[in-house]
């Protein structure tokens, strides 16, 4: 391989230095003693300190952790039955279908999905608050699971599911005890995913939360358009530490997804 | 799988894609037929038709053009020069990982940093040479679009470029294609799959950026999404939202079929 030329290296450090900098130009600013985000007057941690004693922002966040979790778990769980339903489909077509209906919601703008089921929850009769947000959460997750699992699926060789059929398991155990096993990597990876779709949503809660209930992307969106206030700065911090926690976690599982040899479709 | 198992997995799944896919999408349809006060009317397509939300249309696609266009001539060269490096993988993960970063965390920073020209601009006013306004113009809201799409168009670049073949670029070189030559003719159409994809996650979604709009643009630009924002959360117009939607929903199924119809996730 040649040698990278220097105008090249130059190129790359360029386009890092913006993805980062206004990053760190957030976390630089949460130790500002100053209330602006343009001088730095002395250091401090007095926004910590008010962040951790703002008890409703930590309801804020431990409802946004809540509908992570819940709809991060509940859409895994449809997300499965819906990639074998997928995978084990036998006419081309049916399969095309459910492949094509799987994705309107990955490609669909935001914005639509959130006024479509705006909508929805207001035509059915669900009031807007945490149900609403819960149930729009896992909708747009569910097909991420099944995006993230199929493939695990398909790369296993039916060979292995006849073989225990053969050895006289019924199909429950086919499914527990051979399928589940083999593509648990891809159900983890596809969680993982749901978790950070569901943390770091902001469009479609904003058209489904109601008055009384707000996650932290919204809350975010509140505060900025009101202005700068160093107390986000500190929060954009602790976020950033908690992403960079999720990404660790997330590759290391994705590490272990990779093909590991048995059972593989060759 | 036979019959009996099977229909048992379909059903969660085919109750959530009538429920939460086809059932919104004849919702968007049914009330784009209803005025305000709730009468069938086909008022609200004759309103679309008007210059004023043409006009708003237009404008939006062009900025989402002009989005896509500085993201892909960014992301290009950056993916290409990822492939080259020791440590791809790495260094690709570092690229990724900004996209993982709460969107309104990153806009908020563009606040701040924006706001700092702002200050600078005061003291150019107060020496008399003039202030030139950064935030809430056309500009700032490209760039910060352009800032939060890059990682998503270097991907499928990336993976494109990673899964070429570099014996045919040997080939092309060896057979006397000049460097451009073996890009323009064997390079590019190769990766041509990848840039489809890029355009995709980027353009589709810059269509309805209406937070952005608001936070960076300060309402100057309006894009589809912004109105459609607008008419249902502020003036509860959804009837003319809804209309706004379906041909939100049209302008991305011919997206969809021009770029292909591969789905690329937006993380990975």
């Amino acid at each position: 391989m040649k040698k990278m030329s220097k105008l090249s290296a130059v190129y790359l450090i360029v386009v890092f230095f913006i993805l980062y900098a206004p990053i760190f130009y957030l976390i630089f600013y949460s130790f500002n003693s100053g209330g602006t985000m343009y001088q730095f007057e002395g250091f401090t941690f007095d926004w910590y300190k008010e962040l951790f004693k703002d008890s409703r922002l930590l309801i804020i966040v431990l409802n946004t952790i809540i509908i992570a979790l819940l709809s991060a778990a509940i859409s895994t769980i449809i997300g499965v039955a819906g990639a074998l339903a997928i995978a084990y489909s036998r006419k081309r077509r049916v399969k095309n279908t459910l492949l094509s209906l799987n994705n309107v919601l990955i490609v669909s703008p935001d914005v639509i999905i959130g006024a479509s089921f705006l909508i929805l929850f207001t035509m059915i009769g669900i009031k807007l608050g945490l149900i609403s947000v819960l149930l729009s959460h896992i909708a747009f997750c569910v097909p991420i699971v099944v995006i993230m699992v199929l493939p695990k699926i398909e790369e296993m060789s039916p060979t292995m599911m006849f073989a225990a059929l053969d050895l006289g398991a019924s199909r429950w155990d086919v499914l527990s005890k051979v399928v589940l096993p083999y593509i648990t990597p891809g159900i983890f990876a596809g969680f993982f995913m749901a978790l950070t779709y569901s943390l770091d949503d902001f469009a479609v809660t904003f058209f489904v939360t109601g008055n009384g209930f707000t996650t932290l992307s919204v809350e975010i969106y509140s505060l900025a358009r009101r202005g700068v206030s160093l107390n986000i700065n500190a929060l954009s911090t602790i976020l950033f530490i908690f992403t960079m926690i999720l990404v660790i976690g997330y590759y290391y599982i994705a590490k272990r997804n990779r093909p590991n040899g048995m059972g593989d479709r060759r | 799988m036979r019959n009996t198992s099977r229909n048992f997995y379909l059903i969660p799944y085919v109750l959530w894609i009538i429920l939460f896919v086809v059932t919104p999408l004849f919702l968007v349809l049914y009330y784009s037929f209803f005025d305000i006060e709730g009468h069938f009317t086909l008022d609200n397509y004759k309103k679309f038709f008007t210059t004023v939300y043409l006009g708003m249309t237009l404008s939006s696609f062009w900025y989402a053009f002009l989005i896509t266009l500085f993201t892909l001539i960014i992301a290009y060269p950056t993916a290409y020069l990822l492939t080259k490096t020791k440590h791809k993988q790495l260094w690709l993960l570092l690229i990724i990982l900004p996209s993982w970063i709460n969107l309104l965390l990153k806009a908020y920073a563009f606040l701040g940093i924006f706001g700092t020209y702002r200050a600078a601009n005061s003291f150019l006013k107060m020496i008399g040479i003039g202030s030139k306004q950064l935030l809430f113009t056309d500009f700032s809201f490209i760039f910060v679009s352009v800032y939060i799409f890059l990682p998503f168009m270097i991907l499928p670049i990336f993976n494109a470029l990673n899964e070429l073949n570099p014996s045919l670029v040997d080939a092309a070189h060896d057979l006397g294609g000049s460097s451009w030559t073996t890009f323009r003719r064997v390079i590019f159409p190769l990766t041509l799959d990848g840039v489809k994809s890029g355009c995709q996650v980027v353009f589709i979604p810059s269509l309805s950026l209406f937070m952005l709009t608001r936070l960076i643009a300060g309402n100057r630009v309006i894009t589809l999404g912004t109105a459609i924002e607008q008419h249902f959360l502020v003036t509860q117009d959804w009837g003319m939202g809804s209309t706004i939607a379906v041909f939100l929903i049209i302008a991305m199924v011919i997206i969809m079929i021009v770029t292909g119809k591969k789905v690329v996730s937006k993380v990975l």
